[in-house]
């Protein structure tokens, strides 16, 4: 009595779906992109109503080279995942590490920005409008980066034990997919801290 | 040799001892009994949250009543609001939405089980942190314990200034706990309608539930992050002294506004579509039809998801926006009308000529169709800013706002569980009983909500803990209180025949209503896998063409 099929079986039918990896992925892509979009609208809203300083345009300088190693670290992670693909192991676990590094690089970039920020500055989250918008979403974004390298992290000490192999291509790309998300977001971050908030 | 083996299955449970049955529960990963955990958890906090309702109505039932103080007053509507919304409804509209579709699409399980089981634990520890503020919340500076600041908490009541000690932290955490927890489930839900569906049923093929339920899960995770985004920047004013919402240092309490009905207004729709999911399920099977304009279901469902990302700022047409602003929202807001009108006359059209069965499912339908549509017209009313400016933050738009959560969503919902009891639970429920649950909750529903709009028309602000007497309010007031006692009837005879039925009903049988889709292709209730084999399908009644093959429906559509 239980689970028949329901209708006649047609051979003609071709049955394919996308793989449930990414679309959760671009799922979650979708909810931060709107937690963002929010930190976002508040940054704009509060530029200029700080009561008191410090102002960004005193003591903001963009970060150029943080910025061009996180997002050459989408390039790295590209190759990582087109190399595993093939399957070139070494490469991947190469291109891979370089991923790492890059963007543990970016995250200590963000460390001493902040660290200049509080300690020669004295800006603080608790000091003005700017001081809490502007630790909360870039360390929102921090946030982010922080949680992809230690996902990175684990894919490689798995792939220095030799666990990862060409058949989890599909899962790292999913991985590499939130990447590429934390580099975009920066994309805006940055345009909306340092170039149009200064 | 399929039945065999759950045949054993199930004795084999019977015989556990209750730790190890307990155990189970706790750490499964199955779609259908996280969803019966989702359903039982919002059960409980219907319960409180409708004590706290009758708490308020006790305390109004004339004027310069004593029941409560005014601070318990205040903490009654915040928790009652706040567990309705986050504790009863998303939950009970997620448990049914995880039990039923991977059964309806032809699945084994949602796309990720274990993230279902996490996100049900988050909202469930989401719902018992707020709960906990009651022992908990009292610090060493607080006056206070439960949270008390109303259930969209608008600054600048939730600074510290304002709300001493922890009541608006537990608030605060909880929402952004149970949020996290909707969102993955959202992702959950979208993830299986995509990527689950069995060979056959493309996405014009699906059931309209698996279709209102994506057009849902599209929602929560566009309006509940933003929800998250407000109270972590709100946590950040309150544990590490930010400013957001602190207008001393030149922070907007605006801003929390538009952040907050940014979530808010789709939530209703969040809230909705389900009921609307329901509703197009059980109608047809009711009224011996297939649903009358499938497609264009589908089409208004997606545009009223749309338009309602676009008419957040109609709950804020008192705070003073300039001209443009509220005739955006004014327009926007009535244009909502146009795909739930098209809705209602399709649910209508699907009963028109049909061979309408009045059993306790149908029954609730058509009151959820009637009120709905009442609820509706409100809304038009309320779209107009000037008549918002009159009666914003009156008692009639608590009587609007009620009509469609309870006269519209819960009513559904009831539908949604008489509908699907047999299947959850393989037992008939009682239908007398569940008629004189439906007469005893219309009559209490429409003796509470309808009588509530008059006070509001003359002046009764929301929110207030009692009023003078000889202001017309009394006798008003009088009735709407007590038809807060039917309902409560209704509720405990809902929940005995629930109860009475799971242990004595008759057996039900895996098609009790001879429906049309496949969750009814599966015994009663489904083996832990659901399906031995996966079924295809050929066409939106899968059930009818195996029953048809004569005349099946794959040939017409």
């Amino acid at each position: 009595m239980n689970a028949q099929p329901a209708v006649i079986s047609d051979p003609n039918i071709t049955w394919e779906l996308p793989p449930r990896g990414r679309v959760g992925m671009f799922c979650l892509i979708s909810a931060e992109s709107a937690i963002f979009t929010i930190f976002v609208v508040a940054y704009l809203f509060y530029i200029g109503k700080s009561l008191t300083g410090p102002l960004p345009r005193d003591v903001l300088h963009a970060p150029i080279f943080f910025t061009i190693c996180l997002l050459s670290s989408s390039l790295t992670i590209h190759l990582a995942v087109k190399s595993l693909k093939r399957p070139k192991l070494g490469a991947f676990a190469l291109w891979w590490f370089l991923t790492l590094a890059l963007g543990a690089t970016f995250l200590a970039g963000t460390a001493r920005e902040w660290h200049h920020l509080i300690y020669d500055e004295g800006l603080t989250i608790q000091t003005n409008l700017f001081g809490t918008t502007y630790y909360s979403l870039v360390g929102l974004h921090g946030f982010h980066v922080t949680v992809g390298l230690l996902a990175i992290t684990t894919v490689l000490l798995f792939a220095l034990l030799g666990y990862v192999r060409q058949e989890h291509a599909e899962r790292v790309d999913v991985l590499a997919l939130y990447w590429h998300f934390v580099d975009a977001v920066w994309v805006v971050v940055f345009t909306v801290v340092y170039v149009i908030g200064r | 040799m399929a039945t065999d083996a759950i045949s054993t299955l199930r004795a084999d449970t019977a015989s556990l001892p209750f730790v190890v049955k307990l155990h189970e529960w706790v750490i499964t990963v199955d779609h259908k009994r996280l969803g019966i955990m989702y359903i039982i958890y919002a059960l409980v906090f219907l319960m409180i949250g409708g004590v706290e309702a009758a708490i308020m109505r006790i305390q109004l039932i004339r004027p310069h009543n004593n029941f409560v103080s005014p601070e318990v007053f205040n903490r009654m509507f915040t928790m009652h609001g706040t567990t309705m919304i986050f504790f009863v409804v998303m939950p009970m509209l997620f448990g049914f939405a995880n039990y039923l579709l991977p059964l309806m699409i032809g699945a084994r399980d949602m796309a990720f089980p274990r993230l279902n089981a996490f996100s049900f634990w988050l909202t469930a520890f989401g719902g018992i942190l707020l709960y906990f503020s009651f022992l908990g919340a009292t610090g060493l500076y607080g006056d206070g314990n439960a949270p008390d600041v109303g259930w969209f908490a608008y600054a600048p009541l939730t600074s510290k200034t304002f709300s001493l000690g922890h009541s608006t932290d537990f608030w605060t955490l909880s929402l952004l706990v149970s949020g996290f927890g909707s969102i993955g489930t959202a992702v959950n839900i979208i993830a299986t309608v995509f990527c689950m569906r069995c060979p056959g049923m493309t996405l014009a093929k699906m059931p309209l539930l698996a279709w209102l339920n994506l057009v849902m899960a599209v929602l929560v995770i566009l309006a509940v992050s933003p929800l998250s985004a407000a109270q972590i920047m709100l946590a950040v004013d309150r544990y590490l002294g930010g400013h957001f919402f602190d207008t001393q240092a030149g922070g907007s309490a605006v801003i929390w506004m538009h952040f907050f009905w940014i979530f808010g207004h789709p939530e209703v729709y969040v809230l909705v579509i389900p009921a609307f999911a329901f509703a197009s399920e059980i109608i047809p099977v009711f009224s011996r039809k297939a649903i009358f304009g499938y497609p264009v279901m589908v089409a208004a469902t997606v545009c009223i998801a749309f338009i309602s990302m676009s008419v957040w700022a109609h709950h804020m047409f008192t705070v003073g926006m300039n001209a443009n602003a509220n005739t955006f929202f004014v327009l926007s807001t009535m244009a909502i009308a146009v795909p739930t009108g098209i809705k209602i006359f399709n649910w209508l059209a699907t009963m028109w000529g049909g061979k309408i069965h009045f059993k306790t499912p149908m029954l609730f339908c058509i009151g959820f169709l009637f009120q709905f549509l009442i609820a509706g017209l409100t809304g038009i009313m309320l779209s107009a800013a000037p008549f918002t400016w009159h009666l914003g933050n009156s008692y009639f738009v608590v009587a609007h706002f009620h009509y469609v959560i309870v006269g519209a969503i819960l009513f559904a919902t009831f539908g949604a569980f008489y509908y699907w009891f047999p299947k959850m639970s393989g037992k008939m429920y009682n239908e007398k009983l569940g008629k004189l649950h439906f007469w005893l909750f219309v009559i209490g529903f429409h003796l509470t909500f309808d009588f509530m709009h008059i006070p509001g028309l003359l002046g009764m602000p929301r929110r207030i803990y009692t009023y003078e007497p000889g202001r017309g309010w009394d006798t008003l007031n009088l009735i709407v209180t007590i038809g807060v006692f039917f309902q409560a009837a209704a509720i405990l005879v809902f929940v005995a025949n629930l109860l009475w039925s799971y242990f004595h009903g008759e057996t039900a049988g895996s098609d009790p209503w001879d429906a049309w889709t496949l969750e009814w292709s599966a015994s009663s209730p489904p083996p832990a896998y659901n399906f031995a084999i996966i079924p295809e399908v050929r066409s939106r009644r899968p059930l009818w063409d195996r029953k048809h093959p004569e005349d099946p429906d794959w040939k017409y559509e």
